[in-house]
């Protein structure tokens, strides 16, 4: 099997992440490091209310108490969390502004990013194709949110989570930090300190959200981290989908990003989330990259109320994150469906967990995890029925694909059923590529890279069948580019 | 069209193919016989290009051209159709994603236009008629959960739908009942063309008496032990591979 060694075993440098440029303009930093006095600077520039402010002291107080969890299946030299900046903004006024305040250079990265900011070309695009209302988040603020006056009309807050903040204080004090509450974890009382900027929804009853909504997180700073905070509320009977993206420049160092992600859906209401990750991974060499360090909970409130999570996550250096479902409501519901690849050094821990509280319960997981190169895949899952949740029932699905021969998958799920009536089942498999399977759809007139694609899509394709269309495309190709050179 | 010489072949460190010479002109069939583990499958996969499969010395030369020297997919895009003995299973990838992802790569390597949807649906649902496929086994995965007579049947089918030049069919009439073999004989016969060539492996008499091949070898310990025409194979049907398993090492 000399050609399976040969073709396999080399893995060439992933010269393929094309949104490692680096915008120049200039911004604004908080000083370095972190202290009391970090947070009351990002306070003071957002021009939050006293509330707000002695809410991240407290969790500043209790996050200096807690410490680096190191339970998960990654590993990575010390962070130090001196030696870095926790607010970088692009020099603007402060608030709320029009396209033209936005410096041109943060204008000019989203459109070579391909994300439309002004609404007339996104109207003036392709007749019948869905539209999307923006959030933009570059470093540390929101730099502009699309169609809100469109939201506006049927009662739908779509804004950057500073502005909620200011806006509508009582929303955000009722719900910010009941799903994750701020000492939930090391990272997520960090963001709670720091927490910079976000998108806040807010979906009034009985009321569908009439587009997609999304946000672009990019971290362009150097040296800097991305504490970004995003809080989705449903109320009953209401629906929204929503779509989360993200980039980040190549560069040598390793830049955290320590985001948390609250969703409630109340009764009947219904939360769909997907996330395209795809920040820079570092080099062939596991030089660089984003360590992504993330904490997303939904909450299911209320009775037959829905959240479903679906991620591809195909970026990053490290990548620590379970989005999870709280099932509290009678005939509540929650889906996790993920793609994960890691090729070259990657590490990814991921899974999610389903804590079923209420009765009639039912959660769905599907994870398919590919490694390439000699990268780190692990699912870990939790799947727990309490006394009070008669007639749980959970189906988990955990795929692993490795591509070469340098790769690992680990599986690890935790099964707690503490009422007889809960069902909970687990199916696992493992496949390597088959160079065999390789050569048939090559015989057919593919090349190698995509006989590749079209069997990794295949082994993935579940889970693209989540998402909204067009991100299903895109996800697609970013499946395939970030495996390429991992076979030949 | 094809002629190998002097052919060697390794896998996993043993020569398989032991210096095979073989003249295939355009237009006509060859039916390859030879008992098991004689190295049919192995000249078919050296053909195509498999990797794992080291060409060590001799040619093979299609249309004037060095096959050795492409790569599977460029072979493919120039007309080499190899129809598998254990056709593989493509969980998740649609039949026609496929079909149609692989027909369009072989078009466009040969520097002609994709394929249209509506054209490619109308001409997978007359070849998919002709070969008696129910079409909606087309939208599921290739192959997956398949009977291995429909694999072989999606196989010919594949065949019907690239129109290739050189066919390699090893043992495609193995395991199917007597319905599908005639499907299978009528689509091979039907693809019988002069400016296209086939090479059917096969250990069977009676697809020789659907497909009336032009000439018969046989294969025994990695070369051609014997050549002749159809009678051959009648012959070998009542006596057997004894007096060719004795060719020295
Ligand atoms: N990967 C491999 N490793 C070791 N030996 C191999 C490998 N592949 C093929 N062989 C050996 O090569 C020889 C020829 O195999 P091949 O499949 O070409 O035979 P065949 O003529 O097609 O037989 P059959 O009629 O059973 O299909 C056999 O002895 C087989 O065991
Ligand atoms: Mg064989």
């Amino acid at each position: 099997m000399a050609a399976v060694k040969q073709t396999v075993d080399q893995v060439e440098a992933l010269e393929a992440y094309k949104h490692g440029f680096v915008t120049t303009l200039d911004q604004e930093f908080a000083p370095k490091g972190l202290n009391a006095d970090t947070v009351r600077f990002i306070s003071a520039k957002k021009d939050e209310p006293d509330w707000m402010l002695q809410w991240r002291l407290e969790a500043f107080e209790r996050w200096l108490a807690l410490e680096e969890p190191h339970w998960a299946k990654i590993h990575h030299a010390p962070i130090d969390y001196q030696d870095s900046y926790y607010y970088a903004a692009p020099k603007t006024k402060a608030g709320p502004m029009s396209l033209d305040d936005v410096d041109p250079e943060v204008l000019a990265t989203y459109a070579k990013l391909g994300i439309p900011l002004r609404e007339q070309e996104v109207l003036a695009g392709v007749q019948g194709a869905p539209k999307y209302a923006v959030d933009a988040v570059f470093d540390s603020v929101s730099v502009v949110t699309t169609f809100k006056a469109e939201l506006a009309k049927v009662g739908v807050i779509f804004c950057s989570m500073s502005e909620a903040i200011r806006e509508h204080g009582d929303l955000v004090r009722q719900y910010l930090g009941s799903v994750v509450p701020v000492s939930d974890n090391y990272f997520a009382c960090l963001n709670s300190a720091v927490f910079s900027d976000g998108s806040f929804v807010y979906v009034p009853p009985g009321v569908r959200c009439p587009m997609e909504l999304s946000t672009y997180f990019r971290i362009n700073a150097a040296e800097s981290g991305q504490f970004e905070r995003t809080l989705i509320i449903a109320d009953k009977g209401a629906y929204v989908s929503y779509l989360e993206g993200c980039t980040a420049p190549m560069r040598d160092e390793n830049q955290l990003h320590a985001a948390v992600v609250e969703l409630i859906a109340l009764d009947d209401a219904e939360i769909k989330y997907s996330t395209v990750q795809n920040w820079y991974p570092g080099d062939a060499q596991g030089k660089g990259g984003i360590y992504n360090f993330v904490t997303k909970r939904g909450d299911c409130r209320g009775d037959r109320s829905k959240v479903s999570w679906t991620q591809v996550e195909t970026g990053s250096a490290i990548t620590w994150k379970y989005p999870s479902c709280i099932l509290r409501g009678d005939g509540s519901s929650g889906e996790f469906y993920s793609i994960a690849v890691t090729n070259n050094r990657q590490q990814a821990d991921t899974g999610t967990k389903m804590i079923h509280l209420g009765r009639d319960t039912r959660s769905r997981i599907i994870s398919k995890g590919i490694s390439a190169g000699g990268s780190s895949n692990t699912y870990r899952g939790l799947v727990s029925a309490h006394p009070k949740a008669a007639n749980a029932r959970n189906f988990t699905q955990c795929d692993s694909l490795l591509i070469g021969k340098s790769c690992a998958a680990h599986t690890v799920p935790y099964i707690e059923a503490r009422n007889a009536t809960a069902r909970l089942e687990h199916e696992a498999t493992t496949t390597r590529l088959s160079e065999e399977q390789l050569f048939y759809v090559m015989q057919r007139g593919l090349s190698q890279e995509d006989a590749v694609a079209l069997l990794v899509n295949g082994f993935v394709r579940e889970v693209l069948q989540e998402l909204p269309m067009e991100f299903a495309v895109e996800a697609q190709k970013l499946v395939a580019i970030s495996l390429e050179g991992s076979v030949g | 069209m094809l002629s190998i010489h002097d052919l060697h072949v390794r896998v996993a460190e043993a020569e398989i193919i032991k210096g095979l010479t073989l003249d295939l002109p355009a237009g006509e069939v060859h039916a390859i016989m030879g008992p098991n583990g004689a190295g049919k499958s192995t000249l078919a996969y050296a053909l195509a290009g498999r990797p794992g499969y080291e060409v060590t010395s001799g040619s093979a030369t299609y249309d004037g051209e060095d096959l050795l020297a492409m790569t599977p997919d460029q072979r493919s895009a120039k007309g080499v159709f190899l129809s598998f003995q254990y056709p593989l299973e493509l969980p998740g990838v649609p039949g026609l994603t496929f079909l149609r992802t692989a027909l369009n790569a072989q078009r466009k390597a040969r520097g002609e236009d994709e394929i249209a949807a509506p054209a490619f649906l109308k001409l997978a649902r007359e070849k998919a008629a002709a070969l008696k496929i129910e079409f909606d086994m087309l939208r599921r995965p290739l192959n997956v959960g398949f009977s291995g007579g429909e694999k072989k049947r999606m196989e010919i089918f594949q065949m019907s739908l690239f129109s290739p030049r050189l066919l390699i069919l090893d043992e495609t009439d193995s395991g199917l009942d007597i319905d599908a073999l005639r499907v299978v004989a009528d689509g091979v016969n039907a693809a019988r063309a002069p400016d296209r060539a086939m090479l059917v492996i096969t250990h069977y008499q009676r697809l020789l008496d659907y497909i009336r091949p032009d000439r018969v070898h046989v294969l025994a310990a990695g070369r051609i032990a014997a050549s002749g025409g159809p009678d051959l194979a009648h012959e070998l049907e009542r006596e057997g591979y004894d007096k060719y398993s004795k060719v020295p090492a």
